[in-house]
């Protein structure tokens, strides 16, 4: 190339330089005017309930002019996505309804605002929210009165039954010979057992058809929140309720390991096969399929189940998680809603949140296919009668018990995915080494986290 | 090329009427400095997006940051992760479990699209067009295709299952691909062989019509036979590209995350857990920073070692 054309050349990457310039400066100029209308972004998992309350914020937007905006992400993503938001002081997100587990990170990173001067000024008492979520959602430490978030979505795990095949006179008569009592929704995980083998591999409508359908899922949090349903009523205990981080003894008790194996029998005597790998999307599927008699999921799920055209309404039926030989518990699910510590619209995500906790608005939310947890509505003597689940779902928040809230959950819970995963689908070793090994993975993370750690 | 001509010299040749600031300041950027022009913004890139980067992690991986628990105070903690990894016998699995991976994939490869070079390096009729249906696979993203595999793969509905179960006879639901210990390690092997082979087969390709057609001819006067032929010009002049591909594979595969997380997630159990999956985890699900800073820097002096020695085999085997 000759100078000449060098310097031309210059001269054209000069003007493109200008022209850049000019574009972004005039789009910058122009930014004012678009920012004048008040804007709040709230961020969730991509589900059922995340279109109810799309549906429910249009109220409060015609109340104070302020649009929402949502950022809703895929369950198996939701951690991976918000936490990296949350870790890296983002301002994505002005107001977030967080995981139950993240609590306590969330508190001790100073990722959310406190809100108990903003409860106590604006007159919002805890004491009127379902005792459950208020622990598993708002309370950081556990059982102190410092709150970070408002319980927003109450949920557990429960499950849904095949209402019509139960009811069916030749299949009532032929359970009741072998068993000798009616086919009916179990009360304990025994008669769970029976139910499912009853209706493994049986030919219903030309179909065959599989027993229950439980969580296995192995990369986020899907078989921990499925076997705890069972290790709870067996006997499993985070810790010592006396010695706090005491786990030998309680994790991988004897009553724990019987939990595990019974958790692993029926995951191999009742499920559909392939289901190796499998979460809440996957339940919806094989249920919605008319694949299982009987499938554990979330109760945030089971609305959309009831409108289902093919399986919801009378052939529907939902019972509560069964008890165990040592107790009656299930887990919690569900969120509390919290305004984001690097957010430059706290006041308008506070004023969203006051909104929110009012009684007219958090019974609008329980009718649109939300779980309120404000005791004024969930206890309203027309509660029960309001939806074919709602007395299942009171019952459930009476039962639940949560999986740990640390700072430190991500790990534990890797951990326990890891360790659970390995010995009921990939049939490594038994399930006292699987438990044992799981107290040693905590002990570690609890010592890195300062911890003292009781090993008798 | 512009970039080697001395301003000076073209300020000369340009007539030398006027100085060469003279020049620049009137016509605009001298050679050096558009050069410079170009190259800047590429040098700060690299620099803000991998060179500063590494050496923050080099950094971090000698303390014992944690990003779930970033209000604990940092601590230096010396080669306490690097010693922590190394005696982590779970990892070495994850080891063993990504050489399993590695070697499968790649020397199936190799065969595989070896062999389909040789088929279409024949110059048969509509060779472009079957050329162009092998090469699909490689055309879609890793994403794409863990996901439709896990749809084929399927027990109930997947084709997979019901075209085994055609040819043995064994119930299509009777077994999981991805979801069984002994053969989820194989149906990672299936899918990347699936998707790579035809990339192997595009140098190799190559590789094959750089061979002169004089020596195919001399051979032939020589009446060597098509496997002598095969043996003594074929495979020796195709072997410094077949052994390209398999340096790249090989680092390719040894980072594999996309598909086998799609596939899988690394399970039945851990059975499937490459060491990328690990590092994953480590990183960006329990926010082990320095742990997982340690164990990328390990990975990283491991592709790169072995990749260093392999090239210089690689070379020794063009000079032959």
């Amino acid at each position: 190339m000759r100078k000449s054309d060098t310097a031309r050349w210059s001269k054209w990457v000069g003007g493109a330089l200008a022209l850049f310039a000019g574009v972004a400066l005039s789009g910058l100029s122009g930014q004012p005017a678009a920012a004048q209308a008040k804007q709040l972004t709230l961020c969730w998992a991509a589900w059922d309930p995340a279109n109810a309350l799309v549906e429910l914020g249009k109220d409060f937007t015609k109340e104070t002019s302020i649009e929402m905006k949502y950022e809703f992400v895929p369950w198996t993503s939701y951690a991976d996505r918000f936490l990296n938001e949350l870790n890296s002081h983002g301002k994505l997100c002005d107001l977030i309804i967080g995981d139950s587990q993240w609590i306590g990170g969330a508190a001790e990173n100073h990722w959310y605002v406190k809100l108990n001067d903003f409860f106590a000024k604006e007159h919002i008492t805890m004491d009127d929210f379902v005792p459950a979520t208020v622990l598993g959602y708002a309370e950081w430490p556990k059982n102190s009165p410092n709150y970070w978030a408002l319980p927003a979505m109450a949920d557990a795990v429960g499950w849904t039954y095949r209402k019509d095949w139960f009811a069916r006179p030749e299949l009532q008569a032929e359970f009741k010979k072998k068993y000798g009592r009616d086919l009916a929704p179990p009360k304990t995980y025994e008669e769970l057992k029976q139910i499912a083998e009853f209706f493994q591999g049986r030919e219903i409508d030309g179909k065959k058809v599989y027993g229950a359908y439980i969580f296995t899922e192995r990369g986020s949090e899907g078989i921990t929140m499925g076997v705890t349903n069972v290790l709870y009523n067996y006997g499993f205990d985070y810790e010592n309720p006396k010695k706090p981080y005491q786990m030998q003894g309680f994790v991988n008790s004897p009553d724990a390991v019987k939990g595990l194996e019974f958790y692993k029998a029926l995951y191999k005597c009742c499920t559909a096969p392939g289901m190796t790998n499998a979460y809440m999307q996957e339940g919806l599927d094989a249920f919605k399929s008319g694949q299982v008699a009987m499938q554990m999921n979330w109760f945030a799920f089971f609305p959309g189940l009831y409108k289902d055209p093919n399986v919801g309404g009378d052939k529907i039926g939902f019972f509560v998680n069964p008890a165990g030989p040592n107790g009656h518990f299930t887990q919690l699910g569900g969120q509390g809603i919290s305004v984001v510590a690097t957010s430059d619209h706290q006041d308008d995500a506070l004023r969203y949140i006051k909104w929110f906790a009012q009684q007219k608005v958090q019974q609008k939310w329980w009718e649109i296919g939300g779980y309120s947890a404000l005791k004024a509505v969930v206890d309203a003597p027309g509660f029960p009668k309001s939806a074919p689940f709602a007395p299942q779902f009171l019952e459930s928040m009476g039962i639940v018990k949560d999986f740990w809230a640390e700072p430190s959950y991500a790990q534990l819970l890797l951990d326990m995915q890891k360790r659970v995963h390995d010995y009921v689908v990939a049939d490594k070793g038994t399930a006292q080494q699987a438990l044992d090994s799981l107290v040693k993975d905590w002990t570690k993370v609890f010592k890195e986290q300062g911890k003292t750690v009781a090993s008798e | 090329m512009t970039a080697i001509i001395h301003p000076d010299a073209s300020v000369d040749r340009i007539g030398g009427q006027t100085s060469s600031r003279g020049a620049r300041r009137g016509r605009g950027l001298s050679d050096r400095g558009i050069a410079w022009l170009f190259v800047t913004p590429t040098i700060a890139l690299l620099l803000a997006i991998n060179i500063f980067p590494l050496i923050w992690m080099i950094r971090l991986s000698f303390t014992s940051l944690n990003l779930s628990m970033s209000y604990l105070p940092l601590r230096f903690v010396g080669l306490d992760n690097y010693a922590d990894i190394l005696s982590d016998e779970d990892l070495w699995v994850r080891m063993q479990t990504t050489a399993q991976f590695v070697i499968s994939t790649v020397v199936l490869e190799m065969f595989i699209g070896f062999g389909l070079a040789l088929l279409i390096n024949r110059q048969f009729r509509s060779h472009s067009f079957w050329t162009t249906i092998i090469l699909l696979p490689m055309m879609l993203s890793p994403a794409v295709v863990g996901n439709f595999w896990t749809l084929l793969f399927q027990p109930q509905i997947g084709p997979f299952n019901y075209l085994i179960s055609l040819f043995t006879g064994i119930p299509p639901s009777s077994f999981s691909m991805t979801g069984e210990v002994a053969l989820a390690p194989w149906t990672i092997v299936l899918v990347d062989t699936w998707m790579w082979a035809p990339y192997v087969m595009l140098i190799c390709l190559a590789g094959l019509r750089s061979i002169p057609d004089y020596i195919y001819e001399a051979a032939e006067v020589d009446r060597a036979s098509s496997w002598r032929q095969f043996w003594s010009i074929t495979l020796p002049m195709a072997l410094p590209f077949l052994m390209l591909a398999v340096l790249f594979r090989a680092i390719e595969n040894f980072k594999m995350f996309d598909m086998v997380n799609l596939l899988t997630s690394g399970g039945p159990g851990s059975t499937t857990e490459l060491v990328s999956i690990t590092l994953k985890r480590a990183a960006f699900e329990k926010w082990r920073t320095g742990y997982s800073s340690a164990l990328a820097i390990i990975l990283f002096v491991t592709v790169f070692g072995a990749a260093n020695i392999y090239v210089k085999a690689l070379n020794r085997v063009k000079q032959r």
